[in-house]
């Protein structure tokens, strides 16, 4: 009879009976009908539970136990006795500032720093639903405007920094936040482009979309890299960045395109024949009716493309451009922190599971409040 | 506009004007047509100005020059004598090596892990979990060098680790025991492929007749001579000799065996337990999918839980699996392409090599995007007609 108490999410009979008891008995219900409910998961508990205990060892004892904090100067000798035993976390304040801001003037680096806040601070002030309104729009424009004066500089006797220098998490935020703010209105286009009745226009955003999509985003990037100076007129050169940044915005309007229109098939056909009917014209229809609808209905898939493409940014590392992997990976070139890569990989990895896991708790709360299952 | 008509329409306006629908349809696609000419005659006449200025020729002849560029890491023959046709070819079954492979395994520890996911041990779902959010929520790129790096700090040939008997794990990769494959064993692996499929016929023909009478079959003789006996015959026949070359180490490396170069071995771990991650939320969204009575149901008969999920719970769930599914192993195949990072050379790295060598980057890149395209659409065709096969069949 076990195995029909096995079933997802069914309590036993005398889970309830025992809920009323001490907290012992409730412990102890609850270890019964989590833990030990049949031989094959009490085998499964008890193996997971050795397995554990060893690795949650070794771990400790390589994180915390035998590590070293901190080493006089660049004097690694410590951290090189304790190789392989223990971690050496000194290689972290040591190449903090170089892991975050890269190659930015040392003495500047408080700009970058405030421009990461001021990115922070419009990821915060973007996520509140009450504060989705047209207005948003003006403070994206500003606190933009605001981030890209910091780190230029040039005027404010904030002496000019060109964008070769800039480095690290910034360009991280940058590359991303960009990607998606411009991203964003040409995914749309290019949805209502591909359910379009003018067949130039479909054939046209479908050939864009799947061209996209079809090949690897390096591939992109190596165009941007290698193909767009040949693109270019005589005397224009665009700066490196800037044309990482342009190979972005395509890839993240091709995959929002996808999103936004699975939301715009999600629309009932209803909806389009009563805005046709109060004869609103084509872009009226789509801005104040068909789309804000669209979106709503895709707004879980879209925070998980945001994540997608926000750990995407990492591939500007194989075209040279210094963002946060980059940082990292050049600040273990060092020979004296050569041996202590995996230290930093873990740091840096840290920082993007920071950002990545907000993201994803925030789209299961959305999800969980105004996802199809919630209504 | 046919004479049938009752009432003929009002005479329509031949209308110059943007209010008419049908006007304003050309219009705009005669616009944005017209934009799109315009923009990419530019960039072409742009390019070809450039192009002319530096002196690079287009076009494919450059494949039949010779190439130059070592590769490490091959299953085909070659040599840096080979011209850049052949460098491709053996980019190409790199990339395929890493994909299908990785498709394989990704496939089998995501469904591991998305099972164990909504398992009822309360311990063993948690930790599905973390597994799940911590390797989505990492950039693979990352975790590719991290796996990299470990490799790398993986002891000397000589002090290998030895986690079985045969197998071998050091800086230089993994090596384990191999059969060498000549023509002998070629026949024979043919006689299993055979075997299987007349094995397959044979089992339909006989559950259809199981359906028109009623009378169980007894199946498994045919399987024991079709899919064991053939292959056994066929290799006794041409006296294969199926001896297991087991690595040695001598000297500084290892002799005999099969070696997964740490390059290789890197990339592979990081595309498995990265899309993983992926298929298992899928696995546990479609299982999720299928209706509770179903469960209840099964469970009421007194089947096994493995049994109904199995035979009952995941053929349902596939429906709702397989589309998703699609995209994930699209995304492992363009992934692959992360290899240049560790120095895998899979096509990408060798069509970068190329491009830095001749500086034909417009014919690189296409040959990049080609492959790409037409691997896409082969997984596409695959998986869609797969999906028709497991389609519900509405009666």
């Amino acid at each position: 009879m076990t195995s029909v108490t096995d079933a997802p999410g069914t309590p036993l009979p005398f889970s309830r009976s025992r809920s009323g008891r001490t907290i012992v008995g409730r412990a102890i219900g609850w270890l019964r009908v989590n833990l030990f409910a049949s031989i094959s998961s009490t085998i499964v508990t008890l193996l997971l539970l050795f397995g554990l205990a060893k690795a949650a060892a070794g771990l400790v004892q390589w994180a915390f136990w035998n590590a070293v904090w901190s080493v006089p100067g660049s004097d690694t000798s410590a951290c090189r006795a304790v190789h392989g035993l223990g971690a050496c976390w000194a290689v972290i304040p040591e190449k903090l500032r170089f892991i975050l801001f890269g190659t930015y003037p040392f003495d500047q680096q408080w700009r970058p720093a405030l421009a990461m806040l001021a990115f922070m601070a419009l990821f915060c002030v973007s996520s509140r639903r009450k504060w989705w309104r047209k207005e948003l729009v003006l403070v994206w424009a500003a606190a933009l405007t605001l981030i890209g004066l910091l780190m230029w500089g040039g005027i404010f006797g904030m002496p000019f920094v060109s964008q070769d220098r800039w480095g690290g998490l910034p360009v991280t935020l940058i590359l991303a936040t960009f990607g998606l703010a411009l991203g964003f209105p040409l995914g749309i286009v290019v949805a209502l482009g591909r359910r379009s009745k003018l067949p130039a226009i479909r054939s046209l955003s479908v050939l864009y979309v799947e061209l996209i999509r079809g090949v690897p985003l390096i591939s992109l990037l190596f165009m941007a890299s290698v193909m767009f100076p040949l693109f270019m007129p005589d005397g224009v050169n665009v700066d490196k960045l800037l044309r990482a940044q342009v190979a972005f915005v395509l890839f993240a309007g091709a995959y929002l395109a996808e999103v936004i229109r699975g939301g715009l098939q999600a629309v009932p056909r209803g909806q389009h024949d009563a805005a046709d009917a109060l004869g609103l014209s084509y872009w009226k229809k789509n801005g104040l009716i068909i789309l804000p609808q669209a979106i709503r209905h895709v707004i879980p898939p879209l925070v998980n493309t945001f994540i997608a493409f926000f750990k995407d940014t990492s591939l500007v590392l194989i075209i040279g451009i210094f963002d946060l992997l980059t940082t990292a990976k050049t600040a273990i070139i060092d020979p004296a922190w050569q041996s202590f890569s995996v230290e930093v990989y873990l740091f840096v990895a840290l920082i993007y599971f920071a950002f990545c896991f907000a993201m994803s708790r925030y789209s299961a709360r959305l999800e969980a409040r105004d996802g199809p299952k919630a209504r | 506009m046919t004479t049938s008509n009752p009432a003929p329409p009002p005479p329509r306006r031949i209308g110059i004007s943007l209010k008419d629908r049908q006007f304003a349809g050309l219009f705009w696609q005669i616009v944005v047509v017209g934009i799109t000419v315009a923009i990419v005659a530019w960039l072409w006449s742009n390019t070809v100005h450039n192009l002319s200025v530096r002196r690079i020729s287009t076009g494919f002849a450059f494949l039949g020059r010779e190439a130059g560029m070592p590769i490490a890491d091959t299953w085909i023959p070659y040599s840096p004598k080979d011209p850049y046709l052949r460098a491709f070819i053996v980019g190409l079954a790199n990339t395929l090596r890493v994909a299908v492979i990785g498709i394989v395994l990704a496939t089998v520890l995501g469904t591991i892990i998305g099972v164990a996911r909504l398992s009822s041990n309360w311990l063993l779902s948690r930790l599905a979990a973390v597994y799940v959010e911590v390797l989505r929520d990492i950039p693979l790129l990352l975790q590719l060098l991290f796996w990299y790096v470990l490799m790398q700090g993986l002891p000397a040939a000589r002090a290998a680790w030895k986690p079985i008997e045969g197998v071998f794990l050091s800086n230089r990769g993994m090596i384990l025991p191999s059969v060498p494959i000549e023509a002998g064993q070629l026949w024979v692996i043919g006689a299993a492929v055979i075997g299987l499929i007349a094995f397959h016929v044979v089992r339909k023909q006989l559950t259809a007749r199981q359906l028109l009478d009623g009378q169980p079959r007894r199946i498994w003789p045919y399987a024991l001579a079709l899919v064991i006996g053939l292959p056994m015959l066929t290799s006794l026949a041409l006296g294969v000799s199926w001896t297991i070359t087991k690595p040695e180490l001598r000297g500084f490396n290892f002799v005999g065996g099969l070696t997964l170069a740490p390059e290789y071995f890197a990339l592979l771990i990081a595309l498995v337990t990265y899309t993983s991650a992926f298929i298992a939320e899928i696995v546990r969204s479609g299982i999720q999918s299928v209706h509770r009575g179903q469960w209840d149901a099964a469970m009421a008969l007194g089947l096994r839980r493995g049994f109904v999920l199995q035979h009952i719970v995941m053929p349902q769930a596939l429906r709702v699996i397989i589309p998703p599914m699609t995209s994930q192993y699209l995304n492992l195949t363009k992934n692959s392409s992360l290899a240049v990072a560790v120095g895998y050379q899979d096509i990408v790295s060798i069509a970068n090599t190329t491009l830095n060598q001749t500086g034909q980057a417009i014919e690189a890149i296409a040959i990049i995007m080609l492959v790409f395209l037409t691997i896409s659409l082969g997984i596409s065709l695959f998986m869609n007609w797969y999906n028709a096969r497991i389609a519900l069949v509405e009666r």
